[in-house]
């Protein structure tokens, strides 16, 4: 295994406290990760900032992966804290085209949580890793004063062999590549907001919370050498992976905002609350930057298998403006499309 | 300002100046006490602003209004001006 | 969505955006103010721009409620929160909003209790829930958002809620209006109108503006066709040598507004004989103040808030961005000190804001760093 060194950078991070929005997966988040922690950690694996670290291990690449799951509420339509942590590590590993091997996973318990919600999640773990053929092979427990935490966190650890055919990587897009989405956007950041039941309204949704390998699997089996670049849209939306994907090219991406497809309820709620679908979050989406000779087969690929049928090419990358994101309506309208600031925050007046 | 969007009257409370409005499959209780007594039924569109009704749509009005926007855009063939989705041809 | 996508459809849209080239004379410049914030935000949602000749100027407007809201008022209401046993909600739009000592969310993170509620009836159901608490609103918006506010004081003594209070910060469009076209610098042929707050006050209000001043007002709603249906009126009443106040937004607005919302605005508030808004000073009779019957609900006088006044920070031009004397991109703050993540005015903070509609907009090829 390569030894890295450690490389010391300044810190560039001016804000005195952390806020929500440190944590929101846009703006904030960025700068928290790059300006603190990566000046710190700073190493030329760390630097890329990818959803997977790929370490080389005697020759085969291996793609590991960590993250946090703090929702609330812990069940939600459709899924639930424990699924949630299975699905989005496997999909962190998906789109940096590693076939999942294994997990760990660390419960950070609050006292005074009822046993059968804990059972339940770890159930809901344990199905969700025998559907993605995966074990859960190691973890932690540890548990905190009442108060200290939403009933239960979970926090994870995954590892998967990186697939010799794709190079994931952003530097490699051109102008002309098509940017693939694997089906409707928001529907699970809209859920939660739902399950909160601050705002008080209701709708017949889920959230989208599902593994994308199968989906990715079958697109790299159809056209491996199309694929320039993947990212599962999580916190931040569509919107706040596409800058991420721009901003160290020398290219820019066109959306064709009326081609994004999406449930009728992500809608209704954004329109009333005056949010931009394109920064909720998904859980079970993923965004390819496919070659465009590859573009129909890449398509036809991922609606091949069952969930993919809504998969759809709703943009493509151009060489202006660079490092932008520009939305495109159905009469020659532009406008920027920026990453989230902060949290999404619903606007009335 | 004053973001405020169109729902439908799905159900009118008894009691209460209330009623359950659809926005696009997302349904919230919304007041209904700045309109006159009786004014709305189910099946009506209101304009819902922080959670109140502001006023019943007029659907002939924006029925009207429309007819004539289309009629000026028919005589220019604009819809052939209709520009996006076109992709580039790709890069060789 | 009905009354939404239809006034969204690309062919119609492309139609009248013809129909406006053709009527925009070539030979001169179109200065139109869209008034509302709402506007603002829908011509840059939707790329307006793009569809309008350039010898239409549009000019952004003070119809954005965070926006015209001072410095102090902002840490008057902070200064609520900060108080023992006290729940400020307020709307999302506030969160971000700077005051002195940080925004509400800020303040939040360091423990304050501050809630975001959807409608001035969730803070009235958190103080029913929270008897020992006292649940504070920190009301903003125009004549359309005042009414809904209104109604929830008079449901909150009905249902005896005496844990309930109002810091009432609404204003009026009107007098905003009259002194922006009183402005010195002012140079504004037209203006697409108020829709949302026309609903309840209709369109009289905005006579005295094409009776007095000359200029036509188009009461316009906030769909893109709906405002490219208000230009075209705009540019034809200057072709007719006209200035009237016409109504696009038919389908919305009573030409008499909403007689009982109007009711309710008479029995709870009264006008305040002075109030100061961001960048355009005090102006008179411009703002809303609960009545002495209903002051058992008024935050103002139940918490004795501070009511300082604090300056704009240096370099500022908000006020000069209000009344449209200057573009954005023309003040000294803009995209360097001043930008959506540290918003130094609150016209960076709303989507609504000029200065944050126009910093995503026209940033297109320049990467400003935050
Ligand atoms: S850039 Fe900032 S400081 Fe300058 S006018 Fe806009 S909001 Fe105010």
């Amino acid at each position: 295994m390569t030894v890295l060194q450690p490389v010391r950078k300044t810190p560039h991070f001016a804000d005195t406290q952390i806020e929500m929005a440190h944590g929101a997966g846009g703006i904030a988040s960025r700068r928290l990760v790059e300006g603190l922690i990566g000046s710190y950690l700073s190493n030329p694996i760390l630097q890329t900032f990818a959803d997977a670290a790929t370490i080389s291990v005697n020759g085969s690449n291996v793609a590991t992966t960590a993250d946090g799951f703090v929702v609330k509420p812990l069940r939600f339509p459709g899924g639930s804290i424990g699924e949630l942590a299975v699905n989005g590590t496997l999909n962190d590993l998906a789109v940096s085209a590693a076939k999942p091997i294994a997990l760990m996973a660390t419960l950070i318990l609050e006292a005074g949580l009822p046993t059968s919600t804990l059972e339940s999640e770890v159930e809901a773990m344990a199905i969700a890793a025998r559907k993605a053929g995966v074990c859960i092979v190691g973890g932690d427990t540890k548990v905190v004063e009442h108060g200290k935490a939403d009933g239960m966190y979970v926090s994870t650890f995954g590892i998967g062999l990186v697939d010799g055919r794709v190079r994931i990587d952003a530097a490699s897009i051109q102008p002309g590549d098509r940017i693939l989405l694997s089906g409707p956007i928001g529907a699970h950041g809209i859920t939660i907001l739902l399950a909160r039941g601050e705002l008080d309204l209701q709708a017949d949704l889920v959230s989208d919370t599902r593994p994308v390998w199968p989906f990715v699997s079958a697109l790299m089996d159809r056209c491996a050498s199309g694929v320039r670049w993947m990212r599962d849209p999580t916190r931040g939306g569509v919107a706040t992976s596409l800058n991420e994907l721009v901003r160290g090219t020398a290219y820019g991406v066109a959306l064709y905002e009326d081609c994004v497809p999406m449930h009728d309820a992500v809608r209704g709620a954004c329109e009333l609350l005056g949010l931009d679908p394109l920064h909720i979050a998904n859980e079970g989406q993923f965004l390819a930057v496919v070659a465009a000779e590859h573009a129909d087969a890449a398509l036809a690929a991922v609606r091949g298998v069952a969930g993919g049928e809504e998969a759809i090419l709703i943009g493509e990358v151009r060489a202006e403006p660079k490092q932008r994101v520009i939305g495109i309506n159905g009469y020659g309208g532009t406008r920027v499309i920026d990453m989230l600031v902060g949290d999404p925050l619903p606007r009335i007046c | 300002m004053c973001l405020a969007i169109p729902g439908q009257i799905v159900e009118i409370a008894e009691k209460e100046p209330l009623a359950r409005v659809n926005v696009g499959g997302v349904t919230r209780n919304v007041n209904v006490g700045l309109l006159d007594d009786g004014a709305v039924a189910p099946g009506d569109w209101i304009l819902i602003h922080v959670g109140f009704a502001l006023s019943k749509i007029d659907e002939g009005q924006a029925h009207d209004q429309l007819r004539m926007l289309r009629a000026m855009g028919e005589d220019g063939l604009a819809i052939e001006e209709v520009r996006g989705y076109r992709f580039a041809e790709p890069s060789q | 969505m009905k009354y939404v996508d239809e006034f969204r459809d690309a062919g119609i849209i492309s139609g009248v955006a013809r129909e406006i080239a053709r009527t925009a004379k070539p030979s001169r410049l179109y200065r139109i103010m869209e008034v509302c914030g709402g506007h603002t935000h829908s011509i840059y949602r939707h790329g307006l721009r793009d569809v309008l000749p350039a010898n239409i100027e549009l000019v952004h407007g003070p119809g954005c409620p965070v926006c015209v809201l001072p410095t102090g008022r902002v840490d008057d209401g902070l200064a609520i929160a900060a108080r023992e046993n006290v729940i400020l909600t307020c709307f999302g739009d506030m969160m971000r909003v700077p005051g002195t000592k940080g925004t509400p969310l800020e303040l939040k993170a360091r423990g304050a209790d501050i809630r975001m509620v959807y409608s001035p009836l969730d803070a009235l159901r958190i103080a029913a829930s929270n008897p020992e608490k006292h649940v504070c609103f920190f009301a903003i918006g125009f004549e359309t958002t005042a009414p809904s506010t209104a109604l929830t004081i008079l449901r909150a003594q009905e249902l005896g809620v005496n844990n309930f209070s109002v810091f009432c910060n609404h204003v009026t469009i009107v007098p905003a209006m009259r002194a922006i076209l009183d402005s010195p610098d002012m140079r504004i042929d037209g203006f697409v109108g108020p829709g949302h707050v026309s609903s309840i006050t209709g369109c009289r209000p905005y006579e005295f503006i094409a009776r007095d001043y000359g200029k036509p007002v188009v009461v316009s709603g906030f769909e893109p066709l709906d405002i490219l249906e208000s230009i075209l009126l705009i540019l034809r009443q200057l072709d007719a040598g006209e200035a009237r106040v016409e109504n696009q937004y038919k389908r919305i607005v009573p030409w008499e507004g909403n007689p009982p919302a109007l009711m309710a605005l008479a029995r709870v508030f009264e006008l305040r004989p002075y109030f100061e808004w961001r960048g355009l000073g005090f102006i008179s009779q411009s703002a809303l103040s609960i009545k002495p019957d209903f002051a058992g609900f008024d935050a103002e006088k139940l918490f004795n808030v501070p009511g300082v006044r604090v300056t704009d920070p240096r370099g500022a031009q908000c006020g000069e961005v209000l009344k449209g004397v200057l573009k954005p991109p023309q003040c000294k703050l803009f995209g360097t000190e001043c930008n959506p993540e540290h918003p130094v005015g609150a016209l960076m903070v709303s989507s609504e804001g000029a200065c944050a509609a126009y910093y995503r907009y026209a940033m297109h090829a320049s990467a400003v760093e935050a």
